[in-house]
């Protein structure tokens, strides 16, 4: 292996520094940022119709991934369990043990991944834009707070729309369930549904719906985030997108353990 | 009797990373004047009129505008100075998603602007007269042409009825034609709305038509002032090249 000589050694530390040192930045200046955004979420004047808009056309483009998702996930769920179960004969659990997996643990983390590849990135590279275009610029300098109009409608938005796309995940992955324990046996509608809702209790419901909220809210901030600190070329954009997925993504899966640790404990 | 002083700047610099672009500009721009800066690209002229709205944080200096001190006044005092000092951007910056006519009622709305005489769609009627776009009041920003989205990134700027002004290149990509044009209409706003103004131009015609006194910008500080007559027949060959 090629050995570095010491100014390529002293190159490598500084970069890992700098990278280390950037997460930090990143991470003090994500903080500063959401501090603005709430302060503004409570600010007059407040923009019904922009929330509106953005929560519908946030929702409306994600809506079909999420359901066929959701869907196909609870079918293919119960292909798999059904022969496990069955070699316990506990099939008749099968319902249940679907709907306890989605709503706790499946419907949100997959919804929310989703959200991170399709809304997190569209809010990313849309503000970014704004960025690149000087748009965000020129209400700044006309006084007209930006992080309100731009960021606070997006982010509320997202913390109502991502909730409701759990909701819709999880409805047709029992909707997938229910055809998927059909091809096995003949189940009705209302057999399999109290089976399914039997296992779930309040503990399943409230930390999940917690999570859904919380997924939201830093799926729209994480996006606006790095959108609103683009740089200012046109590769920014995509860059912006990009790093958007990624964080929103791992901050998924940080806000999960941290439920489930919780969960777990109570 | 001495003219009010709307802008006033002192020793102001500017540095990114081991770049120095501002090295200590001294300015006063007084009400109603129209004051050219010129220079070679990249020198730092949108530096400047964005260190004055505070897009950009100046590293030293004091910046003075309609006697607030904009490098330490707090966020609200900020919003409420830029609420009177109206910037056209290079490229216009309209929103991409809004109608001439949102683009224009947007800022209006936000600020909760009022004005006793005119209701909000008078505003906007009377700023798109002003630009001579009253036509395009319904269309979006991607069926205008280049000049048509400057004027309507002017007439946005005017709704406000700002009294300064700062222009970043309001020519710039237009054909000769359209630039006369949009520098007729600056010395004409000032008539109509008695603002003073800041234009950062390379284009020459625009200095003379839209200008009293021009100064020219070199490596971060000005090192000539006069009009445009002045300069443009000034002895020093280096001076002249600039108004060929």
């Amino acid at each position: 292996m090629k050995q570095l000589n010491l100014r390529q050694k002293l190159r490598v530390k500084e970069e890992t520094r700098n990278f280390y040192n950037g997460i930090f930045i990143d991470l003090g200046e994500l903080v500063i940022f959401t501090g603005n955004v709430v302060r503004q979420l409570f600010q007059p004047p407040f923009e019904h119709r922009e929330l509106v808009k953005q929560g519908f056309l946030l929702g409306n483009k994600s809506f079909a991934l999420v359901v066929v998702t959701g869907f196909i996930m609870g079918l293919v769920l119960t292909m798999q369990m059904n022969p496990i179960l069955s070699d316990f004969g506990a099939q008749t659990l099968l319902p249940g043990v679907i709907a306890v997996s989605m709503v706790r643990e499946l419907g949100p983390v997959i919804t929310g991944l989703i959200c991170a590849g399709k809304i997190s990135s569209g809010i990313g590279a849309e503000i970014a834009a704004m960025r690149v275009t000087e748009q965000i610029d020129a209400m700044e300098v006309s006084g007209t707070r930006p992080l309100s109009y731009v960021v606070a409608s997006r982010v509320m938005a997202t913390t109502i729309v991502v909730p409701v796309l759990v909701i819709f995940a999880d409805a047709f992955s029992l909707l997938g369930a229910f055809l998927a324990v059909n091809i096995f046996e003949d189940t009705s509608t209302t057999l399999f549904m109290n089976r399914a809702f039997s296992m779930l209790g309040f503990i399943d419901l409230f930390p999940a719906t917690l999570k859904t909220v919380l997924f939201g809210f830093f799926i729209g901030l994480i996006g606006s985030y790095k959108g609103y600190t683009a740089g200012r070329g046109t590769e920014s954009v995509g860059l912006s997108a990009n790093s958007a997925v990624v964080a929103s993504s791992l901050t998924i899966f940080v806000i999960d353990l941290i439920f489930v640790l919780i969960t777990s404990i109570l | 009797m001495d003219r009010e002083k709307v802008i006033e700047i002192e020793k102001l610099y500017k540095s990114f990373r081991e770049k120095h672009i501002l090295q200590g500009i001294d300015l006063i721009l007084h009400r109603g004047e129209n004051l050219g800066i010129v220079g070679k690209s990249g020198i730092g002229k949108s530096v400047l009129t964005k260190c004055i709205v505070r897009l950009i944080e100046p590293d030293a200096g004091s910046i003075r505008v309609l006697g607030t001190d904009v490098v330490s006044c707090d966020g609200e005092e900020l919003n409420e100075l830029r609420k009177k000092v109206g910037y056209l951007f290079q490229g216009g910056a309209l929103y991409d998603s809004m109608s001439v006519r949102e683009n224009l009622l947007f800022p209006v709305r936000r600020t909760q602007f009022v004005d006793r005489k005119h209701e909000p769609e008078e505003l906007i009627e009377r700023s798109l007269r002003s630009v001579g776009l009253l036509d395009a009041i319904d269309k979006m920003p991607s069926e205008l042409s280049g000049g048509m989205k400057k004027r309507i990134a002017l007439a946005r700027t005017l709704i406000l009825k700002p009294q300064i002004i700062l222009y970043d290149e309001p020519t710039t990509g237009l054909d000769a034609v359209t630039s006369g044009e949009i520098s007729e209409l600056i010395q004409q706003i000032r008539e109509e709305y008695q603002t003073a103004a800041i234009i950062i131009t390379h284009d020459m015609k625009c200095a003379r038509i839209a200008t009293d006194t021009i100064r020219i910008m070199k490596e971060g500080i000005f090192v000539r002032e006069g009009t445009y007559d002045e300069l443009s027949q000034s002895q020093e060959k280096e001076i002249r090249d600039y108004f060929i």
